[in-house]
C-alpha cells in the first residue's frame, strides 16, 4: 500500500494533486461529476477585491499541445466569493482548501485576505493563501508584482502581518531569474512558492492578420509548458528551503512524480482540468499504480529527488 | 454532463463543406435543442464544441462546418472510429415560450439545432404552425430542406447570391410572416439584422470561443441585463430581453 500523504506547510494532504485556480472555479461544477474531496486541495478562483467581468473575448486561442488564456481574472469579487461562493462550497468540498488571492496594488491582497480571514466560516474552510503575483492578463497588477524581486516581498510582508495561514507566493515565468525572487520571497516570510503561472504568449489568425485574443496577449499553458515548469522548480528547489508547489503541463501521474523529484511536495494540475474534467481523479487513481510500478512506498520520498 | 466515448456510426458530406456525423452512445445528459457536444480530437488540444442536430436514445447528430484544421481533420473520421465526448453541455432553448406560431432562424452552420428544436417544438404541440427560415449564402450549401418538411414545418429558404429560394438574407424572409415567438442561431451580423426588425420576444443562441465548455474556465463570458453569464454553461441560448448588443 503506497503512503501518498504530503505535508503542505504544515497540513497534511492524502495526496499531492491539487486543481489549480482558473481551472476549476470553485469547485462545484466539477462537484456535479465526482466526489472532489478525493483531491489533496484546490486552489479557488483567482479572488480580487472588487468582483471583475475580465477582458473581451475571445480569451481563448489553441497552440499545439496547449491554449492561451486571456480571461483576466474574472470573478465575483471577494465579498461575494464569501457570502455565496464559499458557502455553496462548504456543502461538496470538506477539506481545507486553498484561497487564491489577486489584486492591483498591495493594499488590495491585503484587504482581501482580511476580508477572508476576517470572516469566520470562510476563514475556516481555508487551509493556504496563494498570493498570485504572476497573472499576465491584467494591466497595472498580477505579473507587475511578481517580476521584481522587491515588489514580490512587499506584498508578501504586507500579507504576512495579517494572517497566520501558509502563505504561497504564486510566481510568474516570464522573469530573468526566478530563483532570486522565490529568495525574495521566502525572506520576507512566505511559508512556500507556486510556480509557475503561464507564460506570455500570442496566436495570430491569418484570415484577418490580428492576434486571436481580443487582449492580443495572453497566458500560454498546457502539456507543452512541462518542461518549462519541471526546469524553474528544480531552480527554485535548489535556491529556497520552503515547500513548492509546482505546476505547468502537468497531466500524469507520472508527471506529477516529475514535478516532485524537480523539488515539488504538491503539485497543480491545470489546462488538463479543462480539457478532461475528470483529469485530476485520474491522476489521484493512477498515482498508487506508478507508485507501485517504481516500488515506491511512500510518494513523499520523491520530493527533490532529482537533484 | 456526461463524458462517455462515442462510435462514429456515420460521416458523410451533405452539402458543400458541411459535413453530418451520427454518433451511438449513452444520451442521458441530453435534455433540450440547442445544446451541444465537445469532441476530443487526436491531435488537438482543445474540444471542439459542436451544436447538436438531434437526439434519441442510443445517438447523437452532429452537422459540422469545414472551417478550420479541426473540423478538415473530422472529415478523415471513418465510421467504427471511437470519439470522446461531453455531452449535454449548455442550456439549449426553452420552448414553453414558443406559443401558437414560432418562427425558426437558422444561418449556415446555425442551421443543425433549429432541427431538434422543431421536432420538440411540434412533438409537444402537433397543431403548432412551425415557419423555419434557412440562411445560405449559395444554393449548394443548402441542407436538410427535405428533413424539416417531414417534421412538418413550414420552410423557407433564402440564399444571399439568390441561387434558391428568396434572394438575400433571412431577415427578408422575416419580415413577411406573422408569428408569436421566434428561435435564432447563426453568424452574428444575422443576429444583428434580426434585431432590427424582429416583431417579439425570441431566443438566440451564440457562438464563442471556449476552453473548457462546461463552466470552469471563463473562457466565454459576456454582460448581460442579468449580470455575467459563460455562454458554455448559461447559454450558449440567450433570452432576447437580456442581451446587451
Amino acid at each position: 500500500m503506497v503512503n501518498t500523504n504530503v505535508n503542505l506547510c504544515g497540513i497534511t494532504l492524502d495526496n499531492p494533486v491539487i486543481p489549480a485556480s482558473g481551472t476549476f472555479g470553485f469547485g462545484y461544477e466539477f462537484a456535479e461529476l465526482y466526489d472532489i474531496n478525493c483531491l489533496g486541495t484546490f486552489s479557488f478562483k483567482g479572488t480580487t477585491l472588487e468582483p471583475r467581468f475580465g477582458n473581451p473575448t475571445p480569451r481563448i486561442a489553441e497552440c499545439p499541445d496547449g491554449m492561451i488564456n486571456a480571461v483576466g481574472l474574472q470573478n465575483p469579487g471577494v465579498d461575494k466569493v464569501i457570502s455565496e461562493e464559499l458557502p455553496k462550497l462548504a456543502q461538496v468540498f470538506h477539506k481545507p482548501v486553498m484561497a487564491n488571492v489577486s489584486g492591483f496594488s498591495v493594499s488590495d491582497y491585503v484587504t482581501t485576505v482580511e476580508k477572508l480571514e476576517g470572516h469566520g466560516d470562510a476563514s475556516q474552510q481555508i487551509g493556504w493563501f496563494e498570493i498570485n503575483i504572476s497573472c499576465p492578463n491584467v494591466h497595472g497588477g498580477g505579473m507587475a508584482f511578481g517580476t521584481c524581486p522587491q515588489s514580490a516581498a512587499e506584498i508578501t510582508q504586507a500579507v504576512r502581518k495579517v494572517t497566520h495561514k501558509p502563505i504561497l507566493i504564486k510566481l510568474s515565468p516570464n522573469v530573468t531569474d526566478i530563483a532570486e525572487i522565490a529568495k525574495a520571497c521566502e525572506a520576507a516570510g512566505a511559508d512556500g512558492i507556486s510556480l509557475i503561472n503561464t507564460l506570455l504568449g500570442m496566436r495570430i489568425d491569418l484570415k484577418n492578420r490580428k492576434p486571436v485574443i481580443a487582449n492580443k496577449m495572453g497566458g500560454f499553458s498546457g502539456h507543452a509548458i512541462l518542461p518549462v515548469a519541471l526546469r524553474m522548480v528544480y531552480q527554485v528547489y535548489e535556491a529556497v528551503k520552503i515547500p513548492i508547489v509546482g505546476m505547468g503541463g502537468v497531466s500524469s501521474a507520472e508527471e506529477v512524480m516529475e514535478m516532485m523529484l524537480a523539488g515539488a511536495t504538491a503539485v497543480e494540475i491545470g489546462a488538463a482540468n479543462l480539457i478532461d474534467p475528470y483529469a485530476s481523479k485520474k491522476i489521484i487513481e493512477d498515482l498508487p499504480k506508478v507508485c507501485d510500478r517504481y516500488k515506491i512506498k511512500e510518494l513523499k520520498e520523491l520530493i527533490g529527488g532529482a537533484h | 454532463m456526461k463524458q462517455g466515448i462515442y462510435q462514429i456510426e456515420e460521416n458523410i458530406e451533405i452539402a458543400k463543406n458541411t459535413w453530418k456525423m451520427r454518433l451511438l452512445g449513452d444520451t442521458s445528459a441530453c435534455t433540450a435543442p440547442g445544446q451541444f457536444v465537445n469532441l476530443k480530437l487526436s491531435g488537438f488540444f482543445l474540444r471542439r464544441p459542436i451544436s447538436v442536430c438531434d437526439y434519441d436514445q442510443n445517438s447523437i447528430t452532429i452537422i459540422y462546418k469545414v472551417v478550420g484544421d479541426g473540423t478538415k481533420a473530422m472529415t478523415t473520421m471513418a465510421a467504427g472510429t471511437e470519439i470522446d465526448l461531453l455531452t449535454g453541455l449548455g442550456n439549449g432553448y426553452d420552448i414553453r415560450k414558443a406559443g401558437s406560431t414560432p418562427v425558426l432562424i437558422g444561418g449556415g452552420a446555425g442551421v443543425p439545432p433549429m432541427y431538434g428544436l422543431a421536432k420538440a417544438l411540434l412533438s409537444s404541440d402537433p397543431q403548432r404552425n412551425v415557419h423555419v427560415i434557412l440562411g445560405f449564402n449559395t444554393a449548394d450549401e443548402i441542407f436538410y430542406q427535405e428533413e424539416f418538411k417531414k417534421l412538418g414545418a413550414m420552410v423557407h429558404v433564402a440564399t444571399a447570391d439568390g441561387s434558391a429560394g428568396t434572394k438575400g438574407f433571412v431577415t427578408n424572409v422575416l419580415k413577411t410572416l406573422d408569428y408569436s415567438y421566434f428561435f435564432t442561431c447563426g453568424p452574428a451580423p444575422m443576429f444583428q439584422a434580426i434585431e432590427k426588425i424582429a416583431k417579439t420576444s425570441g431566443q438566440y443562441s451564440f457562438e464563442e470561443r471556449m476552453g473548457c465548455g462546461f463552466g470552469a474556465c471563463m473562457g466565454c463570458s459576456c454582460k448581460t441585463k442579468y449580470g455575467n453569464k459563460r455562454i458554455c454553461k448559461d447559454g450558449p441560448v440567450l433570452e432576447r430581453e437580456e442581451i446587451i448588443w
